[in-house]
């Protein structure tokens, strides 16, 4: 499998806080990939670096081959990195069908158009597959917090990405909900075969829906692998999962 | 054939109404409806930069650019048709919100207001310490025809209003469709989150302008329409008590539709004129607290009526 995403000895400080220090991670195509690490180890700042929200105080970021890092998110996100974030960003004045027809429309601007259908159309097959249909006419504003976060991923997936950076899907959604949503998410966007990063503290959701997985502590990967491996890191365990490694004496 | 929508049947229907009931209106009513109507056009652009989130307290500067280009056009045959002033006020309007724009597209909130506004003031003083330009006095537009017809007398004042009825139709039936189509969608999801707009692929700050841009070029053609109504213009179009009123209609009228800154536009001319007549001394403390009241009981504007009438009617 080719790689899409590289970054390679990314560093980002904020004075004397480093955020992210030497982080060099290279993300294939195709694949799932959780970024796990407890509050304040550097995943978000890692996405905002990759989307352009964030410039890198050193290092590089490769998109395909092709150097992004000085560019604006506008820019990153029409080569095709996308990202969804913590907190919904979605337009409160607008329905839900608005608030896709602006995501469809502005895919459609950039030639990202399906072929022969017409925005409307696109809007409404997106509201579809993340079941938010029964919400289309309300507006964003007034929708519970966990379609919010599902209307905010549509949006993301609109745009027709390549890669879509998933900032805590699940975050201020109930444990019996989510499992069911990260089914319909996944589902949702793997159909597309899109490349999925996602950030995440739950490692039940990371051990059950990623291939992989990088672990951060302080700024740096501490563990980079697959899923059952990683999970079994005694540092990941004593740093990310809050467990006592197992001392074998 | 598609069906029209509601706001287009609604345009027409004003269309044909104000076209066909102008010749019955007394001279005074014709006046104040075509210089409503050309107010108007300043306003519908104001509705797109506050459909966008913007609050542009500097139109007076466009409004004033289009009067001053209307009354500066040779006055050669046919470059002295009402319409052709009305063209070059749009144009010379357009080029100014595209150079403004290139800086105004950088601010929001009260930062823009104040530049806007700024840019204004500056025209205003030039334009007062332009002694060839009329200074302080300005100077008259005369069209010499309107349309191909006598810009004098009876018809001549028709035409006018025939012009500026069409002119506003077009206006607002375009920024409709503008308005639904996927730019003008993106106004009001700028308005709601700009971080989201620009992390789904589109330049906030080139919409932006081209709103800018789009809303000169209305006020540019309404400052030249009333040039071209009134008879005369002067620096006072620029000055910042002008943009203010635009502000004070598009607040009154809502921006709910197209239709709405034209209805705002003919109710204040028409409460400013009574207010004058029966309270020549206090006629600001009448308009005044006609606003106060549309702020208290309909704070999304006069047009907020017609909607919570469906809801009853439903």
């Amino acid at each position: 499998m080719s790689v899409i995403l590289e970054t390679r000895e990314l560093t980002k400080t904020f004075g004397a806080v480093t955020a992210a220090s030497s982080i060099s991670l290279a993300i294939e195509e195709d694949t799932v990939v959780g970024l796990i690490g407890s509050n304040g180890a550097g995943k978000t700042t890692f996405v905002n670096l990759v989307t352009g929200y964030l410039k890198p105080t050193s290092g590089a970021i490769r998109y395909r081959g092709r150097d992004i890092t000085a560019l604006q998110p506008r820019q990153v996100t029409r080569l095709g990195v996308c990202r969804s974030f913590q907190i919904p960003q979605v337009f409160d004045t607008l329905t839900a069908s608005e608030n896709l027809l602006v995501a469809v429309g502005i895919a459609a601007r950039h030639g990202k158009k399906p072929v022969e259908e017409a925005p409307e159309d696109a809007a409404e097959a997106m509201l579809l597959r993340f079941g938010l249909d029964r919400f289309r006419g309300a507006p964003a504003g007034i929708l519970p917090e966990g379609v919010r976060k599902l209307l905010d991923i549509a949006m993301a997936l609109a745009v027709k990405p390549q890669i879509l950076l998933l900032d805590e899907p699940t975050s201020g959604v109930s444990s019996e909900e989510k499992f069911a949503l990260m089914d319909l998410v996944l589902g949702a966007i793997r159909a597309d075969r899109v490349t999925v990063l996602f950030v995440e503290h739950d490692m039940e959701i990371v051990r059950r829906y990623t291939q992989r997985i990088a672990a951060f502590y302080e700024g740096r990967i501490i563990a980079d692998g697959p899923t059952s491996e990683v999970l079994e890191n005694p540092e990941v365990r004593r740093y990310v999962v809050g467990e006592a490694a197992v001392d074998p004496c | 054939m598609k069906r029209l929508d509601r706001t287009t049947f609604a345009l027409l229907a004003s269309l044909v109404l104000l076209l066909a009931g102008g010749p019955l209106l007394p001279e005074w009513a014709l006046f104040l409806v075509t210089n409503s109507l050309a107010k108007g056009l300043v306003v519908l652009g104001l509705l797109l930069l506050m459909r966008t989130g913007l609050v542009s307290f500097g139109q007076g500067l466009y409004f004033a650019v289009g009067a001053y280009a209307a009354g500066m056009m040779p006055r050669a045959p046919g470059l002295s048709d009402a319409l052709a002033l009305m063209l070059a006020g749009g144009v010379a309007a357009g080029v100014v919100a595209a150079l403004c724009g290139l800086l105004l597209a950088r601010y929001r909130g009260i930062f823009f207001a104040m530049l806007s506004l700024a840019f204004s003031m500056i025209l205003y003083g030039l334009l007062v310490k332009t002694s060839v330009l009329g200074s302080t006095d300005g100077f008259n537009v005369a069209a010499r025809t309107v349309l191909g017809v006598a810009a004098a007398g009876a018809y001549g004042r028709y035409a006018v209003f025939a012009l500026t009825v069409a002119t506003a139709f077009a206006a607002g039936f375009l920024l409709h469709r503008f308005l639904g189509s996927h730019l003008g969608r993106l106004a009001p999801a700028i308005r709601d989150n700009e971080l989201r707009v620009e992390y789904m692929g589109a330049s906030v700050r080139n919409v932006v302008h081209l709103n800018l841009v789009i809303a000169g070029i209305l006020a540019g053609a309404g400052g030249a329409l009333t040039g071209v109504t009134v008879g005369h213009i002067d620096p006072e179009m620029a000055y910042w008590t002008t943009s203010g009123e635009f502000v004070f209609v598009a607040i009154l009228s809502g921006t709910a539709s197209v239709l709405a800154p034209f209805l705002g536009s003919i109710l204040l001319e028409l409460l400013r004129s009574f207010a004058y007549e029966y309270s020549p001394n206090t006629w600001q403390l009448v308009v005044g607290g006609a606003m106060l009241l549309v702020i208290l009981f309909l704070p999304s504007g006069l047009w907020s009526v017609f909607g919570r009438w469906r809801k009853v009617l439903r």
